[in-house]
């Protein structure tokens, strides 16, 4: 279980890279946490490989308590261990603990696995939980991409050739906000069957003011639950509001696998829901102003 | 096609000429002869191959060779050497019975090695999360919880 | 003479391993070496229309591309000889060495590619160019059966194997004059063994004509005679060697075709070969244990006696045999097991179907044995409305009856014969420990709160250290030296230290002052190898008698040399000394002395060499017995299984070394834990595998495998001067039972019955569905 012949290159600068990036068959390397075994089983033969590693540029990270700005080849564990972000933005390490185990999170950058887009990964499921602007270049220049419009589907980035994701900013909630990611997986660290992450704000009566809630695993790609987010503005958490977000579910594209019927990821997913709603609702504190 | 790289290993710096595809572990076992790194699976799931390289725990079957030239890399090889007594984690290994057949433990070690550098006082969910990405077929994985709880508790008291 | 048995030594084995200076078969390079990878099916079932080498041939640092018509060629057949049979396969029912004609499973090899690397072995297989016309595929033991089924292979007669019939008692009388009858339908499946070390072979050919074969086996002495007869190599010009061994469970227990094809084409071609395994052929080409089909019926007394059991039992075999088919013969025959069932009855059907062949993986069928009699206990005590502890303690074989003989025979025509064991006393100690009649309050409060928790209880046998011999010589060299030669196989589970423990007790030594040799058929030429939980009976044995032949012996020299008379002599340290006194001369002296000197005659009654042979004999099976209480709490919205406490009693008679059997144990209940919860091979309907990776097939990690508390009773087995009971497998072989019974217990509102193995979520999820579908649980 070998992999095919590539050339490599690990140019030190975004630019050097972009041009590297223009050689027929060429891909990105980045932690390599997805592709190495694509390659080890002879799944892609690529004819060159260009490693990110080197470039300072994609591994800056600025957490201020507006948002979040961070370099594409940023470790997924670094994130997981910064207690900048764990202030501001307490979701993240949540979800990236869940990620794979320690030694592939190490690896494992947050660039790899926007543009792989397993569809159960935990970092689109929080970017687009977050409305996250991708920030992608080119030898043309530079272009933004909400991450509706980059998450196409299962390894499917809506990024053209040549192009490489550099940033990824997403808008930080107030200090207050509730917030809950849960999932579900064969085994810890296997992907989930199907994930839920929260983020939700309460009025000072304990009413639902804002909410955003993004569903994993169930199909292609994660999906926001837009029509129940909207739905329940205005709701006093409880079961009835809980049972009432998971309703949206039923409605979900939902794919089956060896391990998992889509009429069971969705069971999975509607519990999910409830409980992570229960606990983000129980985790936010009461607000006067929440926009 | 072939890269010249230098990887400092145990502390040892190793030149070489490599091919791109030929992977970090690969390199470690064939090109300077580590074999204590093993493969069981060469697609990044059971953790036999993990090793550390500057300093934190990454599987060496997901890594080509290229990738770390220039960096530090720690095996197994470089906990104890033969003559000397055995490291803390190695003893408390062989303590509580924590391999049988050994295939799975140098990756066992090396993971375990950087939790117990992160914390000397790890609880035993601690411990099993850390190893959940490495797979033994043996042992039931018990001993290995006993032995890292063994370990850090030498640790603690070696610093005291 | 210091006691070492059952004294928890450290293993001898541990610091080389810890270290990483252990050499697996990988880690071996040998000068001039070339790699090797297969061209593999990718079919199910076909015929090979067209294969053409030419391009992959030409590709730089490709030395040769071998097929079926090459080895033919040069060997004059290209089918396997069945291994641990003791008469030539009749049928054609053993794989080919290389397949060139047709291929029944994915997987299969058809072409193998030397070269100057692996990757470039790798890069040249895909070069190949092969053409396939596919044939109908059947995957389902049932439908190969089925009259009319397609055949999975073109030569075969048909799908059958071969037809089993195992019965005793008047079973027509215990069934129409029962109280009651009740049956049951039971799916199983096991999965691979996935030792975590693949398999994997060097074959060095000298200028000699000698050949060398490493290979990370559990069957040396098995690969030596199949080289033999299809090399037609002189015996003593041939030496199989195992390395360190990553693990065994099952899929070494097989020769494989690789371990005939790489010997042959390094003497062809006259270069060392190396190839090594790697995941996805192990997922494709290893043996695995997979689908049995049972239709059980039990009949009972009015009071839950059991009266005769009868049932079929529909066996999938795979495309071929590599082996004589014991696995269906274990399932079937080890139903009965603790309990006594007066009238048996078990028609066996063994099916071809298109997947890999089918053997042993730890604990060879008596896991499915133990499921199918367990479910059908705790089928009787709900039927009955009695308790699941109850209806087992009526039926357990009770102490007085032992030794108790089954009217069934064993493999060798032998009756089988339980030795000894209190089954009765091992349930009401492991209740004890879990506290079984406290757990209804419990369980009753969970509820309350919305959780599910559940009990769950089984019993095993195992019939262990299967003979008819191992083989041992210890041998104590004037340097004072202790060596153990044995064929027992070293896969990882200590055996080295368990020998070594058993010779020092008798020659007064520590067990780290003795090296063992085994799997080494240039020096022990004779063994059986690793399986059926037998080497500590056997190997032990065989260890015991010989050390004491050679404690004896250098008593009596010593009795020479000292002029004291023997009784008056012990062995410690590594001397013989008069008891009492520092009068004494060391092993080592002894040693020197029965080497020999040219013209020295040795004293009277003494012959060469302080050494001794012994292949202890045997033919009964020493029977270990286990009783697991398993907890589990259900998450029924997940549809999600957690094993909340595991208690595990196993009488496995005297332990030399506690500690290596605790770790037998344990091990073998997480294995049980992967066959009831997690370990599929799943195919689609074409037969493609869809679980070829660790990701796919799921073996239990740390975060899914509890804490165990083990007890241990002891009984002796009469049957070994040991008193030993194998623990290889009996640690696995009650788990998939303990668990389904305790999560069926878990559902009980959800009144679910579960009658398969693996349970999967999915499965599960169906399960509750139903129910909640049908109204339940009751509010
Ligand atoms: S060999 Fe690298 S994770 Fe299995
Ligand atoms: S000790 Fe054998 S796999 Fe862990």
């Amino acid at each position: 279980m070998k992999a095919p012949p590539f050339d490599y290159h690990r140019p030190a600068s975004l630019r050097d890279a972009l041009l590297l990036l223009k050689q027929p068959d060429a891909r990105i390397l980045a932690g390599g946490q997805s592709l190495v075994p694509m390659l080890n089983f002879r799944l892609l033969a690529p004819q060159h490989l260009v490693d990110l590693s080197q470039i300072d540029q994609l591994q800056t990270c600025v957490i201020t308590s507006e948002k979040i700005r961070i370099g594409a080849m940023k470790s997924q564990r670094e994130l997981e261990n910064s207690a900048e972000l764990a202030r501001v933005a307490p979701i993240f390490p949540e979800a990236i603990r869940q990620i794979g185990h320690r030694q592939t999170r190490n690896r494992g950058t947050i660039g790899g696995s926007l543009c792989h887009l397993d569809p159960s990964a935990e970092l689109p499921t929080l970017a687009l939980l977050h409305d996250a602007i991708f920030e992608i270049a080119s030898t043309e220049g530079v272009r933004h991409a909400s991450a509706q419009d980059f998450i196409l589907g299962a390894m499917n980035p809506a990024l053209e050739e040549g192009e490489i994701l550099t940033h990824v900013e997403m808008p930080v909630w107030r200090p207050g906000h509730g917030f809950a990611f849960l999932e579900h997986a064969r085994r810890a660290g296997d992907f989930a069957l199907a994930s839920a992450g929260i983020l939700v704000a309460v009025d000072s009566d304990g009413r639902i003011a804002r909410l955003a809630i993004c569903i994993g695993g169930l199909g292609d790609r994660p999906i926001r639950l837009a029509a129940a987010e909207s739905e329940l503005i205005g709701a006093m958490p409880g079961k009835d509001m809980f049972d009432r977000a998971a309703a949206h579910i039923a409605a979900l594209p939902a794919e089956g696998s060896i391990h998992a019927s889509a009429a069971y990821k969705r069971r999975i997913a509607e519990t999910l829901l409830k409980r992570a709603l229960e606990t983000a609702c129980a985790r936010a504190a009461h607000m006067v102003s929440v926009a | 096609m072939m890269k010249q790289i230098s990887i400092n290993v145990n502390g040892v710096t190793h030149t070489r000429s490599v091919e791109p595809r030929v992977s970090l572990g690969d390199f470690l076992r064939h090109e300077i002869g580590l074999t204590g790194t093993h493969f069981g699976c060469e697609h990044g799931v059971c953790g036999a191959c993990t090793i550390l390289v500057n300093g934190v725990s990454m599987r060496s079957c997901l890594m080509f060779a290229v990738q770390a030239d220039g960096c530090k890399v720690e095996t197994v090889e470089g906990l104890s050497h033969a003559g000397a007594p055995l490291h803390p984690l190695q003893q408390a290994f062989r303590d509580q019975h924590a391999l049988q057949c050994g295939f799975c433990t140098p990756g066992m070690l090396m993971t375990l090695i950087e939790l117990l550098s992160e914390t000397n006082n790890p609880t035993e969910e601690e411990v099993r999360d850390a190893i959940s990405g490495n797979i033994c077929r043996c042992t039931g994985y018990q001993p290995i919880v006993e032995a890292a709880m063994q370990a850090a508790k030498a640790m603690r008291e070696e610093k005291v | 003479m210091a006691r070492q048995i059952g004294l928890s030594v450290e293993r001898l084995e541990d610091p080389t391993l810890l270290r990483g200076g252990a050499k697996y078969l990988d880690d071996l390079s040998l000068p001039g070496q070339l790699h090797v990878a297969f061209l593999r099916s990718s079919h199910a079932h076909a015929r090979i229309l067209r294969l053409d080498v030419s391009q992959a041939r030409a590709l730089a640092g490709v030395h040769a591309i071998i097929t079926m018509e090459d080895l033919e060629a040069y060997l004059g057949t290209v089918r396997m000889p069945l291994s641990a049979s003791p008469t030539k396969a009749v049928a054609p029912i053993t794989p080919y060495i290389l397949s060139g004609r047709e291929v029944a499973f994915v997987g299969e090899a058809i072409a193998m590619v030397l070269a100057q690397t692996r990757h470039i072995a790798e890069d040249a297989v895909d070069l190949i160019e092969i053409d396939y016309e596919p044939l109908p595929v059947i995957m389902s033991a049932k439908e190969a059966i089925a009259d009319g089924a397609p055949k999975v292979r073109m030569e075969a007669a048909n799908n059958v194997l071969n037809r089993m019939h195992v019965a005793y008692g008047d079973v027509n009388e215990a069934f129409s004059g029962a109280a009651y009858v009740f049956r049951e339908d039971i799916l199983q499946h096991r999965g691979c063994g996935h030792p975590m070390e693949t398999r994997g072979v060097i074959a060095e050919p000298r200028m000699d004509g000698s050949l060398n074969v490493w290979s990370s086996t559990q069957m040396p002495h098995d690969i030596q005679t199949n080289i033999v007869e299809i090399l037609g190599i002189d015996d003593n010009a041939l030496r199989i060697i195992t390395p360190e061994v990553g693990g065994g469970f099952g899929p070494k227990y097989c020769a494989y075709p690789e371990e005939l094809s790489i010997p042959a084409a390094a003497r062809m071609l006259g270069r060392t070969l190396k190839w090594v395994e790697d995941r996805r052929e192990h997922c494709l080409t290893a043996v695995q244990e997979r689908d049995q089909f049972w239709s059980l019926e039990i009949a009972v007394e009015a009071d839950g006696r059991i009266r005769g059991i009868r049932g079929e039992l529909i066996h999938d075999q795979g495309a071929y045999a590599l082996k004589a088919v014991n696995l269906p013969y274990n399932s079937a025959t080890a139903v009965p097991g603790p309990y006594m069932v007066p009238a048996f009855e078990m028609k066996v059907a063994i099916a071809f179907t298109n997947r890999v062949p089918a053997s042993s993986v730890r604990g060879a069928g008596y896991p499915q044995a133990a499921f199918a009699m367990e479910r059908l206990m705790d089928l009787v005590a709900k039927e009955l409305g009695l308790d699941r502890a109850e209806i087992r303690r009526r039926n357990l074989i009770p102490p007085e009856k032992m030794p108790y003989t089954k009217p069934l025979k064993a493999r060798s025509g032998a009756p089988v014969t339980y030795d000894s064991g209190d089954y009765i006393a091992s349930q009401e100690q492991v209740l004890a420990a879990a506290g079984w009649n406290d757990f209804r309050a419990r369980q009753a409060e969970a509820l309350k709160q919305g959780r599910y928790i559940g009990i769950g209880l089984a019993h095993a046998v195992k019939g262990t250290g299967r003979g008819p011999f191992e083989s041992g010589t210890v041998r104590v060299n004037p340097s004072g030296q202790v060596s153990i030669f044995t064929g027992a196989a070293a896969m990882g589970q200590g055996i080295r230290t368990t020998l070594a423990q058993i010779c020092a007790e008798q020659l007064g030594l520590t067990a780290d002052k003795i090296s063992v040799v085994c799997g080494d058929t240039g020096l022990a030429p004779l063994g059986l190898g690793g399986f059926a939980s037998r080497q500590l009976v056997t190997a032990g044995s065989t260890v015991l008698l010989a050390s004491r032949e050679v404690a004896k012996k250098a008593k009596k020299l010593a009795s020479h040399m000292l002029e004291a008379a023997e009784e008056d002599l012990e062995l410690v340290d590594g001397k013989v000394k008069v008891k009492g006194s520092d009068v004494g001369v060391t092993l080592g002296e002894l040693a020197r002395v029965l080497k020999g000197a040219p013209g020295y005659a040795f004293p009277p009654g003494l012959d060469p060499a302080l050494e001794s042979d012994v292949k202890w004999q045997t033919e009964a099976l020493a029977y270990s017995n286990t009783s697991h209480v398993a907890e589990v709490e259900v998450d029924v919205d997940l549809a999600s299984v957690k094993i909340t406490r595991y208690i595990a009693l196993q009488d496995v008679g005297v332990r030399v070394n506690p500690m290596i059997v605790e770790g037998q144990i344990r091990g073998g209940i997480a294995h049980g834990i992967g066959n009831a919860l997690f370990e599929q091979m799943i195919y689609d309907e074409t037969g493609q595998p869809l679980t070829t990776t660790f990701a796919d097939y799921l073996l239990p990690t740390a975060t899914e495998v509890p804490n165990f508390e083990t007890i241990y009773r002891e009984t002796p087995s009469p049957l070994n001067p040991l008193g030993a009971k194998g623990v290889g497998e009996v640690g696995t072989i009650p788990v998939t039972a303990a668990i389904i019974s305790a999560i069926e217990d878990a559902l009980a509102p959800f009144e679910i019955r579960i009658a398969q193995t693996p349970l999967l979520p999915e499965t599960l999820f169906n399960l509750i569905e139903d129910s909640r579908a049908r109204g339940l649980p009751h509010a």
